[in-house]
């Protein structure tokens, strides 16, 4: 089934669209065998520089590079300007959401969202009730996943509000870009993106507890073996500050602590990469070795802050997600400027069974389910697939959204035959702080498979440098 | 880290993989020599086969793993043996292993040589090791090392982290430099009462090329290789980089700079150390005997340490 997708670079008449024009320009006139040299140039410089992430149930310890394709995707400024304006209105509306079902549950007396939704939900943490967070900040750091669809809209297409990850590849696929191919950059203007680092800091330190002057923050990682050790590691050394593991703080006197050669130093910011569930022994999964025991009493006691928060997973699980547009103009008063994929929630009857109707039209998902995995996706799936996915769905609906199959815009893309279209995604970061900010451009991914919608890395999805250009 | 601060952890990591890749380069040294004494045919080539055995203590481990003692045997065992934790193989391999583990601590050049070295050393074809290229190899290892040594000293932060790195470097270094001339002399010059005698020139003359000090050993004595100021030249020689003295003016140095809530065991014994080397006379160490001397070394080296593991390495 061929359906027209939106490409990025041509218009339907063929025409390259102006804001590609000087790359397609430098494409048509620079060799192919420069280019593919550069391309093994890129392949060696990664490994070198070691920007590698452990894939899940594969050998232990293995290492693979997340492809990268050298042909940037290309945004203009204005499209830029009007999707910001709209991330930063989505963000603000999801902080509020948290801090409201936190503390007063205002949208839920309102009827606006039903109550069972958000207080039976297993992201909600009971453990964060009444607790004043500084700037009434939850998801310091977002990754609003955007698609743009083949009527040449962009919609959301997920929020991540707990340990979005991937930012690393947007600066490095820059710096990568720059090594390479520093003549392109000279042709027209790319708007930076190095100082997200910078950024991310000073949003750290605002969430700092109130009467701390001079920060101490530190990232905590789960260690080596997580997929997204590479960009733990490389934010904490951008913002120059300690990557720590669970073992390396400690809890006393109220406060946290970090061991050092030269004693306990104390700690007031975490940038948190290790999921609510593993973060203190004591309060959660008491298997955890990952986390630190007592962390959440200091917590609550607002002695350390936490980015994220914790119990941010309530507003970006995918039965929340629907709700979004309801929350903008609850809490804004404003209308949602980005639009929501149409979703079914199949906990309610009458779209559980358009959807039961209708599988192999659409892309049915787990609402926890994160990554790729635990997704249908009707018009590609075999018919057994199918079957089995219309089991595990009725035997529980709760568990299950479905949308409609859009068709993700393509990009060309290097592949084995040359350039080819191939679809992508994009993933700008929102960070929370005082005010809310955003770099211009955002991590784009791309299914290097020919027809391909999944874009995820752990699935054989690659990335693009982003662009946003005058 | 603001204040050159450094968590435990990592400071841990730092000191070990300085002294993994300095173990490699003294691995290399002692194969080198021992393959040219071996090829040229030198008198004793089952004790040279075996020194380097008894410098790290792998006799036993050698003896489990091959029938007899041969040079493709040693260097097998010794260069790329992944089960012998002190082979050049396990060395840059767990060298790299820690860089991993902090490579946002230490510098991009730092972990980005670590990291190459050992994709080289998995590209290297083992027949061409333990065959002709062995030189070859051996040359390579210390000049990653090298490599290695000089783009910390040029790019990481004066901090802990340097301090901790240069006190792995030295005082495995100080280590090397104590057991190849313990292990040597005793081939060497078996009785006391042999100093001054008739010396195997080729024998000595390789000893000191494997601490690269032949050339020093000529400009700073002037005079034909005498076993005692061998000794006095890789034990007080200050001036010479690998000798114990030297090692610990740096070992000093770093203890100096560093900075602990309860380190005086460590201080006090590095300190003592230093003393110690500073104002000994070789004749008076030769009296009491070389090889009672520099077992007591290795001793208080050790101990040293496990001294600064405890004060701020933290305990695994």
């Amino acid at each position: 089934m061929e359906r027209r997708h939106y490409d990025e670079m041509r218009a339907a008449d063929g025409e390259v669209r102006s804001h590609f024009r000087a790359l397609a320009d430098w494409l048509a006139e620079t060799p192919a065998e420069r280019v593919a040299e550069k391309r093994r140039e890129a392949d060696l410089l990664f490994h070198r520089v070691g920007i590698t992430f452990a894939v899940y149930g594969d050998e232990a310890g293995a290492e693979r590079l997340i492809p990268f394709d050298t042909i940037p995707r290309v945004i203009p400024k204005a499209e830029w300007d009007a999707l910001a304006k709209g991330l930063r209105q989505r963000v603000n509306a999801l902080n509020r959401f948290l801090d409201d079902v936190y503390h007063g549950q205002e949208i839920l007396k309102a009827g606006v969202i039903p109550a069972e939704q958000v207080l039976t939900n297993e992201a909600y943490q009971v453990a964060m009730l009444g607790l004043d967070l500084p700037n009434k900040v939850y998801s310091h750091v977002a990754g609003i996943d955007l698609i743009r669809n083949d009527d040449g809209k962009y919609y959301v297409l997920e929020d991540n509000l707990r340990t979005p990850s991937g930012v690393s590849y947007m600066l490095e696929n820059r710096k990568m870009m720059m090594r390479l191919f520093p003549e392109l950059f000279a042709r027209q203007r790319v708007h930076p993106v190095e100082h997200y680092p910078g950024l991310l800091l000073a949003t750290l330190n605002a969430a700092a507890p109130e009467r701390v002057r001079d920060p101490t923050v530190v990232v905590l990682t789960p260690g080596q073996s997580n997929s997204a050790y590479f960009e733990h590691a490389f934010l904490a050394q951008q913002m120059g500050v300690e990557l720590v593991e669970g073992g390396d703080l400690l809890v006393n006197d109220g406060h946290v602590y970090m061991r050092t050669t030269a004693g306990r130093q104390r700690v007031d910011v975490i940038y948190r990469r290790v999921d609510d569930a593993f973060l203190d022994p004591l309060a959660f999964r008491q298997d955890s070795l990952l986390g630190v025991p007592g962390l959440l009493s200091v917590y609550r006691a607002g002695h350390v802050a936490l980015a994220n928060a914790i119990g941010t997973g309530v507003a970006d699980d995918k039965s929340t997600y629907p709700y979004v547009p309801e929350m903008i103009r609850f809490y804004l008063g404003e209308e949602p400027l980005l639009s929501n994929v149409p979703t079914w929630q199949c906990k309610k009857p009458e779209d559980l069974e358009l959807v039961l109707d209708k599988l192999n039209e659409l892309v049915i998902k787990e609402v926890q389910g994160s990554g790729g995995y635990g997704m249908l996706i009707g018009p590609t799936a075999k018919k057994a697939e199918i079957e089995a996915f219309r089991a595990r769905i009725k035997a529980n609906p709760a568990n299950y959204i479905a949308q409609p199959t859009l068709s993700l815009s393509t990009c060309p893309t290097f592949v084995e035959q040359g350039v080819a279209p191939r679809h992508v995604d994009l993933r700008p970061y929102v960070l929370s702080g005082k005010e809310v900010k955003l770099v211009p451009g955002g991590l784009t991914r791309v299914a290097l498979k020919e027809g391909s919608l999944v874009v995820n890395s752990s699935q054989g999805g690659g990335t693009k440098d982003t662009w946003v250009v005058d | 880290m603001g204040g050159g601060l450094v968590l435990s952890r990592v400071a841990d990591k730092i000191f070990w993989m300085s002294r993994q890749m300095e173990r490699a380069e003294n691995m290399a040294r002692i194969l080198g020599v021992t393959s040219n004494l071996v090829l040229f045919g030198a008198d004793a080539a089952d004790q040279n086969l075996r020194a380097p055995l008894s410098i790290t203590e792998t006799e036993e481990a050698y003896s489990e793993r091959h029938d007899k003692l041969t040079l493709p045997g040693l260097i097998e065992f010794m260069a790329l043996d992944e089960k012998n934790p002190s082979s050049i193989y396990s060395c840059l391999k767990w060298a790299r292993e820690n860089a991993h583990a902090v490579r946002w601590q230490i510098t991009s050049e730092m972990w980005e040589t670590l990291n190459a070295t050992w994709l080289e050393m998995r590209a290297i074809p083992r027949s061409r090791v333990t065959g002709s290229g062995a030189t070859q190899f051996f040359d390579w290892v210390k000049d990653r090392s090298h490599l290695f040594r000089g783009v910390t000293y040029g790019t990481i932060v004066r901090g802990e982290a340097f301090n901790f790195s240069r006190l792995g470097t030295f005082l495995e270094r100080a280590d090397n430099t104590a057991r190849i001339l313990d292990v040597k002399y005793h081939i060497l010059l078996p009785s006391v009462a042999d100093v001054g005698g008739a010396l195997d020139y080729y024998q000595w003359a390789a000893l000191l090329r494997s601490v690269s000090s032949f050339e020093t050993y000529r400009q700073l004595y002037r005079d034909q290789i005498f076993p005692i100021k061998v000794a006095q030249l890789l034990i007080l020689e200050r001036r010479m980089p690998r000798s114990l003295a030297a090692c610990f003016d740096q070992v000093k140095d770093a203890l100096d700079r560093t900075k602990g809530e309860h380190d005086a065991p460590a201080k006090r014994l590095g300190y003592e150390l230093h003393a110690r080397l500073t104002h000994a006379d070789i004749e008076e160490i030769f009296n009491g005997g070389l090889h009672e001397y520099l077992s007591e070394c290795l001793e208080d080296i050790g101990e040293l340490g496990n001294r600064i593991q405890r004060a701020y390495l933290g305990m695994v």
